[in-house]
């Protein structure tokens, strides 16, 4: 199991770690529903460390990734990042990710348990005029998430943190480290993340001075058990759970980066197919009265039969009631309509929600 | 972590406090520790009769659900009405204010098959 850089400190600070994407890493610190509420109404820190990073260089670099994802990364430019999926040749998602556009070079951040998987399909698809490098091993991650984030980091950096629009980064310094410092998150929530490099010595002094600066902001460091509520409650993909190399970007409810306009792309067919005939099942939000949580893998029935699945599902802490995702067949899919769950043998109805479940401060 | 000697355990998690005939439920620290943020406790109503060992309700914390096993056999006579509307209560204070359902047990000789409060300790390795 790998470590990150801040292995010793969620050890002192208690944390209960798990395995996660072949990373040892905190799940909890005091308790999910404390961390939850620190990142929607103060700040919180995750370390994010075991996520992937590539980098793409060379000539072909833009055709390359216009070939490999779905998004449009021509509307790209330095300082701007975009979410996207990489299609495999069945029109799945082998990996959904941010493309970073660094000037002379891309940034690729991919997930943890994906990085072998991406690297390989990545590869096998690279052409002579690009190159491709794996640098997730010099990269630290913290993400600075919550309405007080601004306010804390600015303290740590000459940066106009108000000068970095959503889904921007700029270069800095953090606390005197120089940082890739990004206007993003999976939390909903105003939030950084900050690229360091991943020296034990670095880590520990940005994560000492950021945790100082938000100390009159009750900072608070974040697992992974929080993390997974706030990104529900935010409706943003889980890989594994809600996409994987099965679903489609259209099925998930991911148009909204599918850019066939842009040209040609692996797959391509398999979205002009879907989007000429409909997709076949699709991924809507759930609420359910009961407070019994529907979980990954628990079947959405229509009397004896099974029509569909749930991909995530919890309790959210902002609304107190049960929530969740899942693919339903697109009769089912209208906001308002009642499907069923089986929750351990028992059908519990759910109804189908918007999604975000909550709206977060994300883009102020 | 707290097992007290007061009160008998299973090696499912939960503790069993035995007064005259009345047997009180809960789940250990350990258990709640385990287990993490508890948002839902489902038990059963006043009058259900359970067995020793078999399922009675079900424990939802946001990370998992799991069963809860009767420490004894016997009738429901009183379900903790707090954990309705706060079942971290559950967290708060496992064997006082977090207790589940009281029993009135059946089979007096049930008790003898529990663990005290050191063989639970060395179940679970604390």
């Amino acid at each position: 199991m790998k470590q990150t850089a801040f292995n010793a400190i969620h050890r002192a600070l208690g944390a209960k770690m798990v395995e996660f994407g072949g990373f040892e890493m905190p799940v909890q610190y005091r308790g999910i529903m404390e961390e939850h509420a620190a990142v929607r109404t103060g700040v919180g820190v995750f370390d994010v460390s075991h996520m992937g990073e590539f980098e793409v260089r060379g000539p072909g670099a833009l055709s390359y990734l216009q070939r490999v994802t779905v998004n449009d990364v021509s509307k790209l430019s330095d300082g701007k990042v975009q979410y996207s999926a990489m299609p495999n040749d069945r029109g799945g998602i082998v990996d959904d990710l941010l493309v970073y556009h660094c000037g002379d070079r891309y940034m690729l951040v991919v997930n943890a348990a994906n990085i072998a998987k991406d690297f390989a399909w990545l590869k096998s698809q690279l052409p002579a005029d690009a190159e491709l490098r794996d640098i997730s091993d010099s990269l630290s991650l913290l993400a600075v998430q919550g309405p007080k984030s601004r306010e804390t980091l600015q303290t740590l950096t000459d940066v106009p943190l108000t000068d970095i629009p959503y889904y921007h980064f700029r270069r800095g310094t953090i606390a005197g480290h120089e940082a890739v410092i990004s206007r993003t998150g999976y939390t909903g929530e105003l939030g950084f993340e900050l690229y360091i490099d991943s020296s034990e010595h670095t880590g520990k002094e940005v994560w000492d001075a950021v945790f100082a600066a938000g100390a009159k902001h009750g900072i608070r460091p974040v697992g992974l058990g929080a993390r997974d509520t706030l990104r529900l409650e935010m409706g943003f993909m889980l890989y594994g759970n809600d996409i994987d190399d099965t679903t489609t970007t259209l099925q998930a409810g991911l148009g909204w980066i599918t850019k066939p306009a842009k040209g040609d792309f692996i797959a391509k067919a398999v979205v002009e197919r879907e989007k000429a005939n409909g997709v076949p099942r699709r991924l809507v939000g759930l609420t359910l009265p009961e407070k019994n949580i529907a979980r990954h893998g628990y079947p959405i029935v229509e009397g004896d039969k099974e029509v569909g699945v749930v991909t995530s599902g919890t309790f959210s802490p902002t609304l107190q009631r049960s929530v969740a995702m899942g693919y339903v067949p697109p009769a089912m899919s209208p906001v308002g309509s009642v499907v069923s769950v089986l929750i351990r043998g028992k059908a519990v109805p759910a109804t189908v929600a918007a999604l975000p479940f909550v709206k977060g401060t994300a883009t102020q | 972590m707290q097992f007290p000697d007061n009160l008998k355990y299973t090696k499912d998690h939960e503790w069993v406090k035995i007064d005259g005939a009345t047997g009180t439920i809960g789940i250990t620290e350990y258990a709640q520790g385990e287990l993490g943020d508890v948002v839902f406790v489902e038990l059963p109503k006043p009058g259900t009769v359970v067995g020793q060992g078999k399922t009675f309700g079900t424990i939802e914390a946001v990370k998992a659900v799991s069963d809860l096993y009767a420490p004894l056999s016997g009738e429901v006579i009183e379900v903790n009405p707090a954990l309705a509307a706060n079942p971290e209560t559950v967290n708060k204070d496992p064997y006082g204010a977090g207790w589940m359902v009281k029993v009135r047990m059946t089979q007096a000789s049930e008790a003898g098959a529990l663990l005290d409060s050191a063989a639970y300790r060395a179940l679970i390795g604390k």
